[in-house]
């Protein structure tokens, strides 16, 4: 198979970056589509020139690391996929590709198709945990958490923090990954404590990264390779307005460590 | 000079690690404070221990050469971790989840140690709940388990297919806290490039920022390498594209012994390769083996279909060689009796480079809703990778490298053989031997990370006091000097015409035909003069676009096969010196006439530790094993 590739190149943060075309032939249909980038930058190498920049890691769409903006979509035509496990069986010979970085404020571009992705992170250090100490945890079955119970979370949890909800959405709004990690400690038991705190100290923080807010078009669904559904979001409003209601006497920055000590 | 002190408590098994715990000193509290602790890795072991050791109070700075934390490859683990609970009823226990796990490395690694993991199994289960792990619960809510290859006990537990994520994750969640309290600076994208050693003791490393390229030095009281195994030094293995040998490779070179390097689990169950353009191979949870049966063709010739073949004309060779365990058999049993019966003729695919993995039992006795249930993900996987649909059409699966049981030399307290450097998870050498069973390597990434390290660096910490040295110390000038000088090196050189991962793949042949799955004297001494001979030519030909000076991911990539390349001559030293066979270690002149490895117990009953010298062989040392509680049988699982 032949494909022609209008790919982003930006050398930095601060350069300005456009669209470059390439031609890749000899592709074959069993190659991934990272694979078929990995043949493109093995010819610039031999060349001497800086190959596309990407991320990738695992592979098996599992790391979350793999970012491409694929003709206008994030990881590309097919659903419930991440970029890695996308195959070139998937498109039309001849086919004229284009290849974008994840854009969002949030995500400001590194280099070519490599995003800073770490506002994610910090919306996980805001209150994204539970807070138990290591050591002295109750034995794992003195908790019975119910079977139905027990998938939502998992289904909550599958996320992979790849940000391709963000760069679907208009807004570049960060609500199908804050609720999809709300929702997964707070349909736990063991979550339940500090629900009211978690809920705003991660809405807070996704505000102060600027990611926009949610206009329920559920772009973010249609490309979530995991299949987190839009639902999860009304159970972040939900915890969000239970929160709001509630009020929290706890502050929503956890105290420093030894505080008494001090 | 190297010296390996195993450093075990006496007395009876089950209270050595009690007797370690309650001898040990402490750190007091305010002293933690003023203690900083260097952690690379965030995977399983590197994750729980840098925030088990901010919990404690101690400052820690961590490093990942991801983006993000939760990418460490561990997030890729897929059937499960096991834990001695016995909530089955089945007949488990601590011993017996000890035994097994001695029994599946053929009896190669330290009892100690083994019994210590099988004991903190539980604790593990626990905590991970605590943390918000969604396990798999019955309808009762009560935790779930699944059975894994080499043990006739169900104690594996898991979360759908990513149970690696969610254990990760969990990890990931607890380093967010800490960091969020204060107590751990994070930073990721940044990749360690060479350790710090100075009057004999590890005082820091030196690292990489990927982004700006810069250079830097950190030091600390301690460092602790989480940094992950090295089977991408085969090219094709079912690691992340990132899993590399670096960072242990680099503290070989100074000072710390390697053990085991030639110990590699290449496992039975992954996608078979198609072709060149392949970037890595895909693995298919072992936990497929509990439903699915393995087979070929009976005659070699035979090009049916697999459904027009009748079962009298199927060889369901695992069940027959191995009755007892059947599909069940461990890693390195299963994988040589599928390259044998493909090395026979009788494999299936292109290239006859597969066997089939069939469910049409399963799926007849059950239905095929449950068998959805069960592994829905993993055909799904499946058929996006190959475009066939394993519900109707056998799944074909082929070994590929996996895991390293190899890694650095590393005494009860988890130190290695420069003081001061700790060495957790799969980075470390202990607790696998010759052979990882199904699920345990989740198990004891985290055992190490969150119950083993931070109490045993307490001891080392309280023990010995110096103040940290500083960034202009000679010893960290020096360690600087190298790492500049070796990316100079990569970088310069106008007219070069190779790719880095030209050479990687060359490697990569050379190693899996001489020291992969089964292994020969002059095969190996044939690798060991193809190597540095490859080596020369990376040197001279390799070539490297761009500068050091911004995000460069080939002069990372490079920098890695010029570890590998290293590396792997170790390995083959390794390989060619044991002569025996054990566990996953398969010397074809050391078998019995039904083709099962001949194991060696009067020469080779010790760990082979080897020391680096520069332009030399390296130096090997013994750790001998003594089994005071178990006694070394022939390893039969027929
Ligand atoms: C596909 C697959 C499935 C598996 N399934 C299972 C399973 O079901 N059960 C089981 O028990 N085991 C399983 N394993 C094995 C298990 O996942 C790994 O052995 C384990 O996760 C290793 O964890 P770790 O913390 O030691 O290292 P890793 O998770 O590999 O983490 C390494 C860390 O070190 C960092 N790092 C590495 N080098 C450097 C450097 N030079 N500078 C800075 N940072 C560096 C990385 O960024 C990363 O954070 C599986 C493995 C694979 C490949
Ligand atoms: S919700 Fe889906 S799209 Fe968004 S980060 Fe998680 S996995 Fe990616
Ligand atoms: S590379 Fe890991 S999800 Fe795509």
């Amino acid at each position: 198979m032949k494909f022609t590739l209008k790919i982003w190149r930006q050398r930095g943060p601060n350069e300005r970056g456009g669209f470059v075309t390439y031609s890749v032939d000899e592709v074959s249909p069993d190659m991934s589509f990272l694979e078929m980038l990995d043949a493109l930058n093995q010819r610039l190498i031999a060349t001497a020139e800086e190959p596309v920049a990407f991320e990738h890691d695992c592979r098996e769409g599992i790391c979350g690391s793999c970012s491409l903006v694929i003709d206008g979509v994030p990881h590309g035509p097919d659903r419930g996929v991440t970029t890695c496990q996308l195959y070139m069986r998937r498109f039309a010979d001849e086919k004229t590709i284009t290849i974008e970085p994840w854009r969002a404020k949030a995500f400001p571009i590194i280099k070519d198709l490599v995003v800073d992705r770490r506002a994610l992170d910090r919306i996980m250090q805001a209150g994204g945990y539970i807070s138990v100490n290591t050591g002295g945890a109750v034995d794992g079955n003195t908790l019975l958490i119910g079977k139905d119970e027990a998938e939502t979370a998992m289904d909550a949890a599958s996320c992979i923090g790849c940000g391709a909800c963000v760069a679907a959405c208009k807004n570049a709004s960060a609500m199908l990954f804050v609720a999809a990690k709300v929702s997964h400690l707070a349909t736990l038991p063991q979550g339940k404590p500090e629900r009211t705190r978690r809920v705003m100290a991660m809405v807070q923080a996704m505000d102060r990264e600027g990611f926009g807010s949610c206009g329920n078009q559920y772009e973010c669904e249609a490309v979530c390779p995991k299949h987190v559904s839009v639902r999860f979001i009304a159970m972040l409003n939900r915890e969000y307005l239970r929160s709001g209601i509630l009020g929290t006497k706890m502050p929503a920055r956890s105290d420093p460590p030894h505080g008494e000590s001090y | 000079m190297i010296t390996l002190d195993p450093n075990v408590p006496a007395g009876p098994l089950e209270m050595k690690w009690d007797r370690r715990r309650f001898s040990g000193q402490l750190v007091s509290p305010t002293n933690k404070r003023r203690i900083k602790i260097i952690v690379v890795g965030t995977g399983l072991a590197g994750a729980s221990a840098a925030s088990t050791l901010g919990q404690l109070g101690y400052q820690v700075e961590c490093f990942c050469f991801h983006d993000s934390p939760r990418r460490a490859h561990s997030i890729a683990a897929q059937g499960g971790i096991n834990a001695a609970k016995n909530y089955q009823d089945d007949g488990d226990s601590v011993a017996r989840l000890f035994y097994d796990t001695i029994k599946g490395g053929d009896f190669r690694s330290r009892e100690a140690n083994v019994y210590r993991l099988a004991q903190i199994s539980t604790q593990i289960i626990d905590q991970c709940v605590a943390l918000g792990v969604p396990f798999a619960r019955e309808y009762g809510g009560q935790l779930a388990n699944r059975s894994f290859g080499g043990v006739q006990v169900s104690r594996t537990f898991y979360c759908r297919g990513q149970t690696g994520q969610q254990l990760l994750l969990g990890a990931y969640s607890a380093l967010c806290w800490q960091i969020e309290r204060g107590q751990v600076t994070m930073r990721p994208r940044t990749e360690m490039l060479d350790v710090i050693v100075a009057d004999g003791h590890a005082r820091g490393i030196v690292v990489r920022d990927l982004v700006t390229g810069r250079l830097s030095v950190h030091t600390a009281h301690a460092v602790v390498l989480a940094t992950g195994g090295y089977s991408n030094v085969y090219y094709l293995s079912t690691n992340a594209s990132g899993c590399n040998v670096t960072a242990t490779c680099r503290a070989w070179k100074q000072g710390a012994a390697f053990a085991n390097p030639s110990f590699t689990q290449i496992h039975p169950t992954a996608i078979p390769p198609i072709g060149d353009h392949q970037a890595k191979l895909t693995l298919m949870s072992e936990s497929l083996r509990n439903d699915g049966r393995i087979w070929v063709p009976v005659s070699p010739s035979d090009r049916r279909p697999p459904h027009a073949i009748p079962p009298s004309e199927r060889d369901y060779f695992l069940e027959r060689r191995y009755p007892r365990f059947g599909n069940l058999v461990p890693r390195d049993v299963a994988s040589r009796a599928v390259k044998a019966i493909c090395d026979e003729g009788c494999g299936v695919g292109p290239g006859g480079q597969g066997v089939y993995l069939d469910f049409s039992d399963v799926i007849r006795q059950q239905g095929i809703d449950i068998v959805r249930e069960r592994y829905g993900n993993l055909f799904e996987m499946y058929e996006r990778i190959t475009g066939e649909n394993a519900y109707e059409v056998p799944m074909r699966i082929y070994p590929a490298p996996h895991y390293t049981m190899g890694g650095l030399w590393v005494d009860y307290n988890l130190m290695s053989t420069i003081p001061g450097l700790f060495v957790i998870g799969e980075a470390n050498f202990a607790d696998h031997g010759a052979n990882r069973l199904g699920a345990s390597s989740l198990m004891q990434g985290l055992a190490d990370g969150y119950f083993i390290l931070p109490y045993t660096i307490g001891h080392y910490l309280a023990t010995v006091n110096s103040p940290p040295i500083t960034e202009d110390h000679g010893a960290s000038r020096a360690a600087l000097e190298r790492v500049k000088a070796r990316l100079k090196k990569l970088l310069q050189g106008k007219g070069r015409r190779r790719t880095a991962a030209s050479f990687h793949r060359a490697l990569g042949k050379i190693l899996w035909d001489h020291c992969g799955m089964s292994r020969r004297a002059a095969g190996i001494r044939g690798a060991l003069e193809a190597i540095p001979s490859l080596r020369e030519e990376f040197w001279r030909d390799v070539i490297v676009p761009g500068s050091g000076e911004a995000l460069n991911q080939e002069l990372e990539y490079a920098g890695r096969v010029a570890d590998f390349l290293e590396f792997a001559e170790l390995m083959c030293h390794d390989a060619l010196h044991r002569e025996e066979s054990c566990g996953a270690h398969f010397r074809e002149e050391y078998q019995t006439e039904d083709g099962e490895p001949r194991r060696d117990d009067d020469r080779f009953a010790y760990v082979a530790a080897w020391e680096y010298r520069e332009g030399e062989t390296p130096v090997l040392h013994k750790e001998p094993l003594n089994f005071e509680f178990v006694q070394p049988t022939t390893r039969s699982y027929q």
